[in-house]
């Protein structure tokens, strides 16, 4: 489907937010994103992720010096009405007086398009969204999860130059969450609309992000593609926050980790009297005792199916988390190597 | 399986917990059948007591000048109605959505007048618009004119407002503090004008407190006495005519008639005016 064009670059510039209140919501951030991009603000909730969409949606103005440009054009001014942007809300805010179509076509109303080609493009998202039959319901009549679709109907209909998304698959139980994602993706990956979604859950960060904008506490953490943030964290805060981490503090020597449990080369020539490093559980690997470089004690084994997850302790100064194939034969209190891969283990900087 | 005890002890409770119910609906029956069906029926019949029996209901719409006061009695409570509504759904609009300086003052100043009688709202407008009023004595300064219009239909309107405002601003406010912001965020992002907004969002989420404010403001403006009375007004409301047929011509099955006919056609309006705002909704929704 065409869903006309792909959409607006956008241009962030020192974009900070203080509300009336005095509540600091945003610190000052500059962000550039692609034409045709899908990027993804992800943090805990209150770090600021729905007021850096508001203020590009054109529904808060950031504070003096700040600055939207969209396509190179300054829309600071602009109202939302005249941005051109498809909006999902977490709440969806469908119009309760209005049936499925009637909410689908309100942007095209508003537009003077003509009733017939209106029509049109409704059967045309109905369709795309797989809601057909709904056209007539009323909105207290729906699911969440057919909500959820319409409210991306109504907001694509328009063929919005920036498709905003805030939390909008949250609403939902677990399952349907897990299977309107890939849906989602799919649709937004078809559309290529330049879209900005928000959410708190680094799967789906992962799973539809271009790029991943990592926030924590109204400021900018990190920015980068899902696997440099998965892979190459530059803080503590998003190593931990983005999939699991072991973080272990260590003296290091000539690049080489002096744990408890052994030494562990961790790639470079470093020296340093405390090295805070990131080790993800499924790096390590469980080898038959003394082989490894580290020795270690298994405290609990946990089978989730795909995959043990190990606890073993007294080879860093706190217990690690290992994730090991589910064949791996480990019972409680047995001894067992680790080895480690020197590029799966990431040093942090001691401040963060 | 024979089951002992828990289930036909379950069946007697539920028994006289029904009967109970039964008995506690007593004194209200009581209430309803003496105080409200009683006099009811007695003015129902006492209409059809006259001299033309039940053509005398008749003589409400027959009769020129029952049925001129009728008239100007609906289009008096229509315009009293609408006005308010307009009004108060803007200000409470405004006083909801905004925080100033001086709101609470100005809200409890608004809403003041809802201790007032009828009698005092009648005797405000005198001295707003009387022949010694404020409007005169301005007037009569700067034109040499003195304009006066208490004792006529626009004073009665205007101590009809004053009347119902209140009443229908605190329900407006309070339907506005359950809107949906995010409703009108959606709305304009979708490219909608703040007049859009207002016509396809908010005033469909008003439309309710709209129904039953406006009922109250319709029915109150319908019935009501103390200010027509004081004003001593040259154009005839029903109430006022009900009040003469009754204590200065005796006229008692006329003045059944009147009162029954009153309320009918409150009631009728009202039912209207319902079942077609329910009717919208429904359509558009
Ligand atoms: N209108 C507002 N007035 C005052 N504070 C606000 C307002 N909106 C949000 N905040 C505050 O700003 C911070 C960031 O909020 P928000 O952007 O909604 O976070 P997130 O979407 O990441 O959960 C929070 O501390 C929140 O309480
Ligand atoms: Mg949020």
């Amino acid at each position: 489907m065409n869903a006309g064009g792909h959409g607006a670059a956008v241009r962030i510039e020192a974009c900070g937010k203080t509300f009336a209140d005095g509540t600091h919501a945003l610190e000052p951030a500059t962000l550039d994103i692609a034409r045709s991009e899908t990027l993804v603000l992800l943090g805990p909730s209150g770090c600021g992720k729905t007021t850096l969409l508001r203020i590009i949606a054109g529904l808060e103005v950031p504070d003096a010096g700040g600055k939207v440009l969209f396509d190179g054009k300054d829309v600071t001014g602009v109202p939302i009405e005249h941005r051109n942007v498809g909006m999902v809300f977490q709440s969806y805010a469908l119009f309760p007086n209005m049936t499925v179509a009637d909410n689908i076509g309100y942007g095209l109303k508003i537009r003077g398009m003509a009733k017939d080609e209106r029509a049109a493009r409704i059967a045309e998202l109905v369709a795309l969204t797989n809601i057909a039959g709904l056209e007539n319901r009323r909105i207290d009549q729906l699911s969440g999860g057919q909500r959820q679709r319409v409210a991306l109907a109504r907001a694509v209909a328009i063929r919005p130059g920036i498709l905003l998304l805030d939390e909008p698959l949250t609403a939902l139980d677990a399952a349907l969450r897990d299977r309107l994602r890939s849906e989602l993706n799919r649709l937004l990956r078809e559309l290529g609309i330049t879209t900005i979604y928000v959410t708190h859950d680094q799967a789906e960060a992962m799973e539809l992000g271009d790029r991943i904008v990592v926030m924590r506490k109204g400021a900018i953490a990190q920015i980068g593609t899902p696997r440099e943030v998965y892979f190459t964290p530059t803080n503590r805060f998003v190593a931990e926050f983005v999939g699991a981490a072991n973080i272990v503090e260590a003296p290091m020597e000539q690049g080489e980790l002096i744990l408890p449990g052994g030494r562990l080369p961790a790639g470079g020539e470093a020296t340093a009297a405390k090295a805070i490093v990131m080790i993800r559980p499924e790096t390590i690997r469980v080898t038959e005792v003394g082989t490894g470089p580290v020795s270690a004690v298994v405290d609990a084994v946990n089978f989730i199916g795909d995959r043990l997850r190990l606890v073993v302790s007294g080879a860093a100064g706190r217990p690690l988390n290992v994730d090991a194939p589910n064949t791996v034969q480990a019972k409680v209190g047995d001894r067992v190597g680790l080895s480690i891969a020197p590029e799966a283990i990431r040093v942090l900087p001691s401040e963060s | 399986m024979r089951q002992y005890g828990v289930p036909r002890w379950g069946t007697i409770l539920t028994m006289s917990q029904k009967s109970f119910v039964w008995l506690c609906l007593l004194p209200l029956a009581a209430v309803t059948a003496a105080f409200f069906l009683l006099p009811m029926a007695r003015l129902v019949v006492a209409g059809a007591e006259g001299e033309h029996g039940l053509a005398g209901y008749l003589a409400i719409l027959a009769e020129p000048r029952y049925r001129g006061t009728l008239i100007n009695t609906v289009v008096l409570a229509a315009a009293t109605t609408i006005v308010t509504l307009v009004v108060a759904t803007i200000a409470g609009m405004f006083l909801q959505r905004h925080r100033f300086p001086g709101r609470a003052v100005l809200i409890a100043m608004l809403t003041f007048p809802l201790a007032f009688p009828g009698v005092v709202v009648g005797f405000m407008i005198i001295l707003l618009a009387g022949r010694q009023g404020l409007i005169g004595e301005l007037s009569n300064r700067m034109f040499g004119e003195k304009i006066v219009f208490a004792y006529s239909i626009y004073g009665l309107f205007l101590g009809y407002l004053y009347f119902s405002i209140p009443r229908v601003i605190l329900t407006i406010m309070a339907a506005v503090q359950k809107l949906d912001v995010g409703l009108e965020e959606a709305a304009r992002s979708l490219g909608a004008s703040p007049w859009a907004v207002q016509r396809d969002v908010v005033l469909p989420a008003l439309a309710p407190a709209f129904v039953a404010s406006g009922a109250i403001a319709f029915a109150t403006a319908m019935g009501a006495f103390g200010t027509a009375f004081t004003l001593a007004t040259n154009i005839d409301v029903l109430p006022m005519l009900i009040y003469t047929e009754f204590t200065l011509a005796a006229n008692f099955a006329t003045s059944a008639a009147l009162s029954v006919g009153l309320g009918l056609i409150t009631w009728l309006i009202l039912a209207l005016a319902r079942s077609f705002s329910g009717s919208t909704v429904a359509a558009a929704g």
